[in-house]
């Protein structure tokens, strides 16, 4: 029995905590017999480590000391891969501040809070490296499998990755919180992640439009260009890149320096982190902001006036606004693939129609599960005089209200440089976001709109769905702008993909 | 008690009849209820009775499994639209919307209610002040307390002047000053005419307020009346509501006196 209050006992309770939380991420909230959810991960596994080995068989040979091209590859790649987990270990970060959850319970107990923060920070770092684990895995044991044994040295990288990327998150947020205080942080902080997420991708593709003229990532760090200007293989830039190729002197000062980082970071952050999550939960019980001017809700139509409600409460949302415009910074690239093909460097139509129309799909996806799914009063709604067809059709006009707000502009700008172009991005984004809407009506769960972020586990098969349909209609794009009868063949898929979503769906009265 | 006129007595603002709908197991089964025009009625019952299952049948909200509902003679279930146009429903979370100030989401519920601007308008800015909501009309709801954010909800409720008002548990977390208020709002609206049917673990808000008190368990109505026709219906000796109200649904435990 373990002593109550101790390091340990706050462990176990973590840990039991944590593991609750996947469990209910795989099973989606629901009870589920062990064996499918065990079928489902089985299956899933085969089918990355099919992936993986998809896209390396074809790699140079890596049972032989890695080149400097390969070199900049895994360098890039481990950066990229690094910039997604600092993202996520800011939004645990935040989510550990602002949640409450527990909180109240522990700061008013005669427990030490400072332990029960120590062991939640270490936790984070394990949560961020098991995730992480769980995606690389299939990478790197193909790359064991076809290079040899030293490459498992990567799971001991990503370890360290996930340590540092957690401290650094800790410290960042803790400095935002002293910079800005509490109630800034929280918007900041988030977007900070979203950005430091995005941030990397996005850059790398601008650097690959510029410099190679393509949105590929792997095509810009195997360029003469960027391997040229790399560090001499000498350097300690490299260091991480020859842990993960296997130089075990390497691998335990990688380790190291992210063990000694996260301690650090717990040594400094868990006494202050009860002061700061008092000082984060005073925020909800702020005075609320004041609006000068009553918003014009003054409607000629019920219809209007729900279509009125659901942009005022996006627009005056600023984290849900950013989490659901997030994807357009995706766009960013295609945006600027687009600027210079007004100039005539480049052709780059094939990539920039599915581009948007599978931000279309995603982001009608995002909208329409607030307006249908994140209502927060369905019992107003549901009360007032009006016949649920009309509430539903005036919801779904306001997401595509939103969809042609954003996308218009950029299907116009398309239509100049090709009038063809235009019809075929305007027809796909329409379809995508049509079918996105859809899928989400059919999947409808009441849920409150702050757990925006968590939307895909109230229904897995509408979230693959709606990521299919969208690939799809994407892909069918693609094919449109070289044969538009070739076309139809992805087109019917997306069809039966939305068919088999309905087939699917939870039946209503 | 407000003195209802013959005419108002005649007419029913709900009626139901045999009433039937089952989850897991029967929430309401066969019941039969009838509140007149302009009563104010309230339902009692332990938890499970089966009262916020009736009450969300009632606004639409809910199918029954078997049964009818009418309001002022509208069929519910044939014609919702009608029925709902008359209708306020208030249950004991507040619907609002916290990125709304009071006004915008009076103005938003006026607009699903097809209530013309002006007038709209005009009712919305005399609530806020009716219900002491001025210092927080142009704040946004977020902000506001429990029990503001309950008198901006009924503020809501109000604001298309319906002839049946459907309270579930309208008290829940409202201090003595609010709910002072809201019990007054509430006999005010009774008084001009309106029908009031509230659910309430209150009893004392039952015995002050209600005209008729109906007293639900397992699904079905045990007994119905004033509070005299009930002290009546559970036998002599049961002095207090709270005595007569277990007497009806728990008669064990309804004989042990509270130790001092």
């Amino acid at each position: 029995m373990i002593k109550a209050g101790t390091v340990a006992w706050f462990a176990q309770h973590e840990t039991r905590l944590a593991w609750r939380d996947w469990a209910w991420l795989l099973s989606g909230g629901r009870r589920r017999r062990g064996y499918t959810v065990l079928l489902g991960l089985l299956a899933f596994i085969v089918l990355m480590h099919g992936l993986a080995y998809l896209t390396l068989a074809r790699a140079a040979d890596l049972a032989a000391p890695p080149d400097k091209r390969l070199l900049v590859t895994i360098g890039g790649t481990l950066l990229l891969y690094w910039s997604l987990m600092l993202s996520q270990a800011m939004e645990a970060v935040t989510r550990a501040f602002y949640a409450r959850g527990d909180l109240d319970l522990i700061l008013s107990s005669s427990a030490s809070a400072a332990r029960l923060f120590a062991v939640r920070i270490a936790t984070m770092a394990l949560g961020i490296a098991a995730m992480s684990l769980a995606l690389a895995a299939p990478a790197i044991n193909v790359l064991a499998w076809l290079g040899g044994a030293h490459w498992l040295a990567a799971y001991g990288v990503v370890m360290a990755m996930a340590m540092a990327a957690v401290a650094i998150s800790v410290m960042l947020t803790i400095g935002l919180f002293r910079a800005i205080g509490p109630k800034r942080t929280r918007f900041v902080a988030q977007i900070v992640a979203a950005v430091i997420g995005a941030s990397f991708v996005i850059g790398v593709q601008l650097i690959a439009i510029l410099s190679v003229g393509t949105l590929s990532r792997v095509g810009l760090f195997q360029s003469e260009v960027i391997v040229n200007h790399a560090p001499d293989r000498d350097s300690l830039w490299w260091l991480p890149v020859d842990a993960a190729t296997g130089n075990g002197p390497a691998l335990i000062v990688v380790l190291a320096v992210g063990a000694v980082m996260l301690a650090g970071a717990i040594r400094f952050a868990a006494p202050r982190f009860g002061e700061l999550a008092l000082a984060a939960g005073g925020v909800s019980h702020s005075p609320a902001r004041s609006s000068r001017r009553a918003a014009n809700l003054h409607p000629q139509s019920p219809g209007q006036a729900l279509r009125r409600k659901e942009w005022l409460l996006l627009w005056r949302d600023p984290w849900l606004m950013s989490q659901s415009l997030m994807q357009l910074l995706y766009l960013l690239p295609p945006f600027f693939l687009l600027s210079r093909m007004f100039y005539g460097e480049g052709n780059g139509a094939a990539l920039l129609v599915p581009v948007l129309i599978m931000a279309a799909g995603q982001l009608a996806g995002g909208l329409a599960w607030l307006a249908i799914s994140g209502e927060d009063a369905p019992d107003l709604i549901a009360s007032a005089p009006v016949t649920a067809s009309r509430v539903w059709r005036a919801k779904a006009e306001a997401v595509a209200g939103g969809i042609a707000m954003v996308f218009g502009p950029l299907v116009i700008g398309l239509a100049i440089v090709g009038p063809m172009l235009g019809v075929i991005t305007l027809f796909g984004v329409a379809v995508a976001g049509i079918s996105a809407t859809l899928i989400q009506f059919w999947f409808r769960a009441q849920v409150k709109r702050s757990l925006f972020r968590r939307r895909h586990v109230s229904s897995r098969i509408a979230t693959f769905a709606e990521a299919l349909s969208s690939i799809i209609w994407a892909g069918a794009g693609a094919v449109a702008v070289v044969s538009l009868w070739i076309a139809i063949v992805p087109g019917a898929m997306a069809l039966t993909i939305l068919t088999t979503a309905w087939m699917l769906s939870p039946k209503r009265q | 008690m407000a003195q209802l006129s013959p005419q108002l007595l005649s007419e029913a603002a709900l009626e139901i009849r045999d009433l039937a709908k089952c989850f897991d197991r029967p929430a309401v089964d066969g019941l039969a209820l009838r509140v007149r025009a302009g009563e104010f009625y309230t339902l009692l019952g332990p938890n499970g009775a089966g009262k916020t299952t009736t009450l969300r049948m009632a606004t639409g909200l809910l199918k029954p499994d078997r049964g009818s509902i009418s309001v002022f003679g509208i069929d519910v279930l044939a014609d919702p639209v009608a029925a709902k146009q008359i209708m306020a429903w208030l249950s004991d979370e507040p619907m609002i919307y916290d990125r709304l100030t009071p006004l915008e989401y009076l103005y938003f519920v006026a607009g699903l209610w097809g209530v013309d601007n002006d007038i709209a308008e005009a009712r919305a800015r005399e609530l806020i002040a009716w219900l002491g909501l001025s210092a927080y009309a142009q704040q946004r709801c977020e902000g506001l307390s429990k029990g503001t954010r309950q008198k901006v909800a009924l503020a809501g409720a109000l604001v298309h002047e319906p002839r049946l008002i459907i309270l579930d548990e309208p008290f829940t977390g409202l201090d003595a000053a609010s709910a002072r208020l809201v019990k007054k709002v509430l006999r005010e609206r009774v008084s001009e005419g309106c029908s009031v049917i509230m659910t309430t673990h209150i009893l004392e808000v039952a015995e002050r307020m209600a005209d008729r008190i109906g007293v639900m368990c397992d699904g079905r109505l045990v007994a119905e009346g004033t509070l005299e026709d009930l002290r009546r219906q559970a036998g002599a000796g049961h002095a207090t509501l709270e005595d007569t109200f277990l007497a009806l649904v728990d008669p064990d435990r309804a004989q042990g006196p509270i130790a001092a």
